[in-house]
């Protein structure tokens, strides 16, 4: 690639959040360039940090270590070339559409009679003459995205971001927009001279991209890269399609570890602990069951997702607690579920719970916890000094969700109680009364 | 109601740096100090102006009174602009500023009448010095609710606007005007209203004063009242009583409705409101053809102008994040003087204070006691009879329609315009001013509690509701399990600003100079109107102090815990 052609480039770029012995890497060591006349996604689990580096590529927020260079030159401050089309659309709900594109114009000192016509242009191209002078509150979702893109355009930015733009529509309008920005990319409609999309939803990414920049969290970091060389517009059935999504698939879904891996360690010792998926444990057992009675064992992660009903990155969290549990392992993007998982899938509900219980046990973070518990006086702890000692492992807010984790895991295998009053955590004395029969 | 809710909210909840509390309270005494020494060289006879009794006088004197209102509303927004945005983006001014606007709140302001009056007129030809005391005491009233509420819309912009605004690349006077004023309108309108009717408050207590052989006056509604109480005469007081409900009432309908209308396309709600505020004023506007006449060929290309002008004189920076950090250098050079002038005063000051004699701090303890006393009294009945009806409002849309805009007229005539009245006819029911000072402070104070329980009673959600007939709980149980837990945050929120008010009001209402008689009785507020009518500075300062120490107590050891424990247990989500 000629270095000319470079429109963004990091190098060496690190975010580091908290000081001492509470410094958490969310960004490590990326190096990403962003060709003229490229489409480039990136895609990664929710954590992984694409968002904070859509932030530091448009000068937001300045990296802790490493350099942006945009066409050669290091970037001092907001990015005058580039801008960004948010997720939540980011409109000033006082302004009416013709006003929220105008503002954009206005701060660049653009006097109003050329303002006004170019906003008026814009909001032509994306669609939506007719609507200027509505306020956003009295427009769908779809139409407030049209809105953004108007805004985002009317700069005539060189650079355009755009931070999961499709994520908070519903299906329909989310696919029709999808078409749309296609068709003003291709058809050189626009001023734009390369895309750069942060995503967490697959089918979108190689729907959309040139080429795929795949990351995976704890540290945030790039782990993968994938050029999609389909002519658009790509035919979702075709083969070729779905061999691209089920290979993306496999490398976001990864392999399952050795045991001894996949659990981490426990606070406090040498290695990683783990974080715990955040996800509702009635919906494990959900894909359990889905994958169990659809007779064959071994299913195709992408398939998966349609089947279910629920997004990429929840898939994904299931997918992991299943790992950690021994219900369920992962290799070349296929998803099978283990003996263990099959039983937990069978059972009662009082027996799911002394499986899970026993389960659960394993992993070194109950482990440890449930040890300080049996210790301590009264078998309880203050929620605070549990959180302290995470803390260590984990960033503040990251810490307080494994916390709530932990306590929602606990109380659903009858280990843990909470009580939210008084904030302690403690041991469940009396053992889960069983009732013969059931 | 939503609106109404988030208005009374202005008190912050975490407890500030006890350091921070400190300063502030040596400030005050130091600036106590130094205006009672500037008070000794004023004049030391003043004849104020005649007050005419005549119906006819009263929209001149009416027009008055609401310009000097203007006057301490403009700068109280200035000052509220300002100060807020310091505040909110900058950390360490941050830390240091807030905790002092919330001890500021608790601040007796009619204790600073005499002093800021006489300093004043030591320094100043005496009318000007009244008119200029008057103003400053009603920005003291007005400013800080205000203040309160700009710095709490600032630090909750959502972040994808201000991140929009820095890609887009914003000045800070775009930003302002499309970002930062419009989040912040409907707050700042619903506080402005507020202070307003703070403001008429002590205006009527701050147009006459008498110290010792000084009389001062202000030509207005507040002096009108008080010299037609103190000769007695009912029909004076009636003229000037409903031309104040009048003035208030017009305002409402000319200025704050239509205002409030305007401001309905501030809400962040991504979605229409059913019942969106409505003002036939403002639909009137909207008709006439000189206003859009005006908007579209004045006012808009005037604005258009000075956007080109700010847009070009200023080009964006580095946005500010809120809490960001310090760049300015007299964050270093201001507290180091702040800290030698508070020493030097405070050596001041406290000498000051040794010349109180031990028999008076006594007095200042039990007065302290009786106050609060008082004011716990003037609250429990504030509760009774607010509570249920409050709740017999909230929860019936038919009855909230007619005795909504009632309630409203009434609870903003200010209670000090109508103490004359009451003290004829308290004093000869209970023979003194010792029970009649509560049911003073209660005339104040209850409407902040009434109007927080008609919001906590109507923001019940309806499927509880259901929930509590299906269940066919009985009356007691349903208030036990649902109303009463349900209002809980906001009947702190109410009692934290009536209580705040019931203290501040003692000083009017335990000691009253009515009708050629001073009545008086024992309480923390009357020491500080005796020590004022006496001259007496050190008692002032004392007792002032011992006030400000008390109130600021009682809000850290109990309002703040309260207000934790409704946020975190009581919180409809």
């Amino acid at each position: 690639m000629v270095k000319d052609h470079v429109i963004v480039e990091l190098k060496h770029v690190y975010q580091m959040y908290g000081r001492g012995e509470r410094r958490f890497t969310a960004v490590q060591d990326v190096n990403l360039a962003v060709n003229e006349g490229e489409f480039v996604v990136l895609l990664g689990p929710s954590g992984c940090g694409k968002s904070t580096l859509l932030r530091i590529i448009t000068g937001l927020q300045s990296p802790s270590e490493g350099t942006v260079l945009y066409r050669g030159e290091p970037l001092r401050g907001v990015n005058p070339h580039a801008t960004i089309v948010f997720q939540t659309f980011a409109l000033f709900p006082w302004l009416t559409v013709l006003e929220n594109v105008e503002v954009a114009l206005k701060a660049k000192g653009v006097p109003a009679r050329i303002r006004v016509a170019r906003a008026l242009d814009w909001i032509d191209v994306v669609g939506l003459d007719g609507f200027e002078m509505a306020y956003s509150r009295e427009l769908s979702g779809g139409m407030r995205q049209k809105v953004g893109f108007a805004r985002a355009m009317a700069v005539e930015p060189e650079l355009l971001c755009l931070d999961e733009p499709f994520s908070a529509l519903d299906v329909l309008s989310a696919e029709s927009l999808r078409g749309e920005l296609l068709e003003l990319w291709t058809g050189g409609k626009i001023p734009t001279r390369a895309i750069l999309m942060v995503t967490h939803n697959i089918d979108e990414a190689v729907y959309l991209a040139d080429r795929i920049v795949v990351m995976d969290k704890n540290p945030g970091r790039i782990v993968n890269e994938l050029h999609v060389g389909l002519p658009h517009p790509r035919q979702r059935k075709s083969s070729e399609y779905l061999r691209i999504v089920d290979q993306v698939y496999g490398l976001l879904v990864g392999q399952t570890q050795p045991e001894a891996i996949e659990l981490g360690t426990a606070p406090g010792e040498p290695g990683r602990t783990r974080s715990l998926p955040a996800i509702r444990i009635g919906d494990l057992a959900g894909l359990l069951e889905h994958v169990t009675e659809s007779a064959k064992l071994s299913h195709d992660v992408y398939m998966l997702k349609d089947e279910l009903g629920i997004d990429d990155d929840y898939l994904f969290r299931l997918i992991d607690a299943a790992e950690m549990l021994g219900f369920g392992t992962v290799g070349q993007g296929d998803f099978s579920v283990t003996p263990l998982g099959e039983t937990f899938a069978a059972a009662s509900i009082l027996a799911r719970k002394e499986i899970f219980a026993t389960r659960i046990s394993r992993i070194p973070i109950f482990r440890w916890l449930l040890n300080l518990l049996k210790a301590a006086e009264n078998n309880e702890l203050e929620r605070e000094v549990i959180l302290r000692a995470l803390e260590l492992e984990f960033p503040p807010e990251e810490a307080e969700r494994q916390l709530d984790i932990i306590i929602e895991w606990g109380r659903y295998a009858e280990l843990l109680s909470y009580d939210d009053d008084r904030e302690v955590i403690f041991l469940e004395r009396a053992p889960a009364v069983k009732v013969p029969g059931y | 109601m939503t609106t109404r809710r988030r208005l009374f909210e202005f008190i912050r909840p975490e407890r500030g740096p006890a350091l921070s509390d400190i300063v502030v309270i040596l400030a005050i005494g130091i600036l106590v100090y130094l205006g009672a020494r500037l008070a000794l060289n004023a004049p030391a006879v003043v004849r104020g102006p005649t007050i005419s009794l005549e119906p006819a006088v009263l929209p001149w004197y009416a027009l008055r009174s609401v310009i000097r209102m203007l006057a301490a509303y403009f700068l109280s927004l200035v000052f509220s602009l300002v100060y807020g945005y310091i505040a909110a983006y900058n950390r360490r001014a941050e830390r240091f500023m807030m905790p002092v606007l919330d001890v500021l709140q608790s601040v007796p302001i009619l204790s600073f009448l005499p002093v800021v009056l006489l300093s004043l007129s030591a320094i100043l030809p005496e009318r000007i010095a009244a008119e200029l005391a008057s103003i400053v005491l009603i920005f003291t009233s007005q400013a800080w609710n205000m203040t309160f509420n700009w710095y709490q819309s600032l630090t909750t912009i959502p972040n994808e606007l201000r991140e929009a605004s820095a890609i887009f690349r914003f000045n800070g006077w775009v930003r302002l005007k499309t970002l930062e004023l419009p989040f912040g309108a409907i707050g700042l309108i619903w506080n402005s209203m507020m202070s307003w009717a703070g403001g008429w408050f002590f205006l009527m207590a701050a147009e006459i004063f008498t110290v010792g052989q000084r009389d001062f006056r202000l030509p207005g509604l507040g002096a009108y009242l008080q010299e037609a109480a103190n000769q007695g005469n009912i029909t004076a007081i009636l003229w000037g009583v409903s031309t104040l409900v009048l003035v208030i009432v017009l305002l409402d309908q000319l200025v704050w409705r239509p205002l409030l209308v305007w401001a309905d396309k501030f809400k962040l709600e991504t979605v229409e409101s059913d019942f969106p505020p409505r003002s036939w004023f403002y639909d009137l506007l909207q008709n006439s053809r000189i206003w859009k006449w005006w908007s579209t060929h004045a006012w808009s290309p005037l604005v258009e102008q000075l956007d080109e002008r700010m847009v070009r004189a200023w080009p964006a920076e580095a946005p500010p994040t809120a809490g960001g950090r310090v760049r300015a250098w007299p964050f270093y050079l201001l507290p180091g003087i702040l800290i030698a002038g508070l020493a030097y005063g405070a050596f001041r000051a406290g000498e000051m204070l040794f010349m109180v004699p031990a028999a008076q701090w006594g007095a200042i303890g039990v007065g302290l006691l009786a106050t609060l006393l008082r004011v716990t009294i003037a609250l429990v009945i504030a509760l009774a009879w607010t509570v249920p009806v409050g709740v017999a409002i909230g929860t019936s849309p038919a009855v909230a329609n007619w005795v909504q805009p009632i309630v409203q007229i009434v609870a903003s005539v200010p209670a000090t315009a109508l103490f004359p009245v009451f003290l004829l006819f308290l004093t000869r029911i209970f023979g003194g001013l010792n029970v009649a000072s509560v049911f003073l402070m209660l005339m104040g104070t209850q409407w902040y509690v009434l109007f927080n329980i008609i919001a906590g009673a109507s923001a019940i959600p309806q499927d509880l509701k259901y929930t509590a007939s299906l269940l066919q709980l009985t009356s007691w149980e349903r208030w036990r399990l649902l109303i009463l837990p349900a209002l809980f945050p906001y009947l702190i929120t109410g009692a934290i600003t009536a209580s705040g008010g019931a203290w501040n009001a003692s000083i009017v209402a335990e000691h009253v100079e009515f009708g050629g008689r001073t009545l008086s009785t024992a309480g923390i507020g009357a020491l500080i109107a005796q020590a004022t009518a006496a001259g007496d500075y050190p008692l002032l300062l004392a007792a002032t102090l011992s006030m400000i120490v008390a109130v600021v107590f009682i809000n850290r050891v109990l309002w703040h815990r309260l207000y934790q424990v409704a946020q975190e247990r009581f919180r409809m989500e």
